[in-house]
């Protein structure tokens, strides 16, 4: 079988640092929380470091079944780095609630390794591999805080509601390949594009079920039920990794796939971007809109990344390089700011469901300029207001969508954002116009610190110097 | 095309008939006579002792999962060793790349002590 080792560095290097070294770390050395801290989050630096050096080596390994360079590096770059900023907020985080385990790293590391499989997938199998190591990391996740009711209700909701989502992802892809005959991404791309498909309906079947499977890990229309408990429950730090990173890697993968399954010359694509259209309008709406109804300001944000899934959606809708690259921008931007959000919620959060929320926020400019001025600048961000990164990949994808015909849902789009904009501003009024209602205790975001300065300054940079980043982004495909 | 399955559709119905009349018949001709050893619980002819919804401690559950890993591993390891020779060095280097990892997370689990029976 051909393997192409140098391609396949990044992803053998973070298998085996989990896999075999970081396992024997855990089982022969006490009191390792700090030890494993610092390995993992140095696993992830050479991991990312492997991925920006093999990107340009591109090409398949394992016999065809993962791809190697170019846009699944990327991927591979920006889960790493979300990991890490997401490993640098947990751990003040976990100290304050108590439970910080060596566990929560590998349960991360992994996490980051199905997704970075997820992106590298060439064959369907492999893709299911991915979204279920990172799947099932996700909810042991969730339930972390294992004394606090809501933790636990979170963790159980989501795997149970996550393994329905996967009979749907395993039924589809037994279709496709019943209609094509086989799983890998090219051979099946090629069926498609040809219309020689014996059984089309069962292709078109095939296909849906997969985008139900896809949509629900992304939350998006009629499957975003789980996302608001499961966001609001979950420790804030897991919730601020997974709305983000996960949503990244469900993308990379939902990119890969619709790509296969929507080549321009086969017959049931219209139909197809039809319904993902149909999908990414009501999501965007039914996400800002019950946004706009929350007082809690973790369930706001958990209703703000489904509307983000909507956007985000609209590239798929594109189906073509404009669209892709539209979404790698944007998820990349909103992965940092959203991040960012939930960390300084999770930073301004006490045990017990505490200073959640909104009206918990009034006065935040005069207690603590510095994290109201950060959480202003995120708000601002993911409400799309230039010259922040939010702005440019709203317009990136927006100027996608209308490229390919979709205006409708581009006037859709632009109004679920002007509803969007109501509840973001609110939040940055409550913290710089009103005054605080209760005495709070001054708080130190630690590690977390760190992550707040480099969601903060991507989030800025992205937005200054988009078109720069983008001609860098084109080498990358 | 479709009659080529009437023989398969002809048995599925007949299947169906025989299965359904069957229960039926039985519960509406047979005699009804309980007794309290007939309307117990069937536990392979042994007394029912008390009810079955009860907690078990998670232990048993980890020992499942360790059995669970060394059935994985025999069932990976009979095909390579039928293909021994075709798959040569690359298939032993996977092999063993493969119970190296498999082993980790055995010692793993050990050192948690997973095996303690207080």
């Amino acid at each position: 079988m051909h393997i192409d080792f140098f391609g396949s560095l990044p992803l053998l290097v973070i298998w085996l640092a989990l896999g075999a070294i970081g396992i024997a770390i855990q089982a022969f050395v006490r009191n390792n929380t700090r030890l494993v801290f610092g390995y993992y989050s140095g696993t992830l630096v050479i991991t990312a470091l492997l991925a920006l050096i093999t990107s340009a080596h591109k090409g398949t390994t394992f016999g065809g079944m993962i791809s190697i360079g170019g846009f699944a590096n990327y991927f591979d770059v920006l889960f790493c780095g979300a990991g890490l900023l997401a490993m640098f907020a947990a751990r003040p985080y976990l100290q304050r609630e108590n439970s910080e385990l060596d566990e929560f790293y590998t349960m991360l590391v992994s996490a980051v390794s199905g997704m970075m499989l997820m992106a590298h997938a060439n064959n369907l199998l492999v893709l299911f591999v991915g979204i279920e190591l990172m799947s099932i990391s996700f909810y042991i996740m969730a339930g972390f805080l294992r004394t606090n009711i809501r933790s636990i209700e979170a963790a159980l909701k989501y795997f149970l509601l996550g393994a329905f989502a996967t009979g749907f992802l395993v039924y589809g892809m037994s279709l496709i390949y019943g209609a094509t005959g086989s799983l890998q991404y090219d051979v099946i791309a090629s069926v498609i594009g040809e219309n020689r498909s014996q059984f089309p309906t069962l292709l078109a079947i095939g296909a849906v079920f997969l985008a139900v499977a896809l949509s629900f890990k992304i939350a998006a229309f009629p499957f975003h039920q789980w996302a608001p408990d499961v966001y609001e429950g979950s420790p804030t730090v897991v919730t601020a990794f997974m709305s983000t990173a996960g949503k990244a890697a469900a993308f990379s993968a939902f990119i890969a796939v619709f790509a296969v399954l929507m080549p321009a010359s086969s017959l049931m694509t219209p139909q197809l971007q039809l319904m993902l259209a149909a999908v990414a309008a009501i999501t965007m709406l039914v996400g800002n809109v019950t946004a706009v109804a929350q007082t809690n300001v973790k369930r706001m944000l958990a209703y703000s990344s489904i509307a983000h899934a909507g956007y985000l959606l609209m590239g798929i809708v594109a189906n073509g390089e404009a669209g892709y690259s539209a979404i790698t921008f944007y998820v990349t931007s909103y992965t940092f700011m959203q991040l960012g959000a939930f960390v300084v919620v999770g930073i301004l959060e006490r045990g017990n469901e505490e200073n959640l929320q909104i009206d918990d926020y009034a006065g935040l400019a005069k207690r603590e300029p510095v994290l109201a001025f950060i959480m202003a600048v995120f708000m601002f961000s993911l409400a799309g207001i230039p010259p922040f990164a939010g702005f440019f990949g709203k317009y990136l994808l927006f100027v996608a969508a209308i490229e390919s015909g979709y205006t409708w849902l581009t006037i859709v789009a632009v109004v679920s954002s002007v509803v969007s904009a109501y509840f973001y501003l609110g939040l940055v009024v409550k913290m710089y116009f009103t005054e605080p209602h209760k005495e709070h205790s001054h708080v130190s975001p630690g590690l977390a610190g760190i992550t707040l300065f480099v969601t903060v300054a991507v989030s800025i940079v992205l937005g200054l110097f988009t078109s720069q980043l983008l001609s860098i982004f084109g080498t990358w495909w | 095309m479709i009659l080529d399955y009437m023989p398969l559709i002809i048995m599925i119905v007949v299947g169906l008939i025989f299965g359904v009349s069957n229960i039926v018949l039985a519960e509406n001709l047979g005699p009804k006579r309980s007794t309290r050893a007939k309307l117990s619980t069937y536990e392979s002819g042994m007394e029912p002792v008390k009810t079955a919804r009860e907690r078990f401690t998670v232990k048993f559950y980890l020992v499942a999962m360790m059995f669970i890993l060394f059935d994985i591993e025999i069932v990976f390891m009979y095909p390579w060793a039928v293909q021994f020779r075709e798959l040569g060095y690359y298939g032993l280097s996977a092999m063993v790349l493969f119970m190296v990892l498999l082993f980790s997370g055995y010692l793993y689990v050990i050192k948690k002590g997973a095996l303690k029976w207080d």
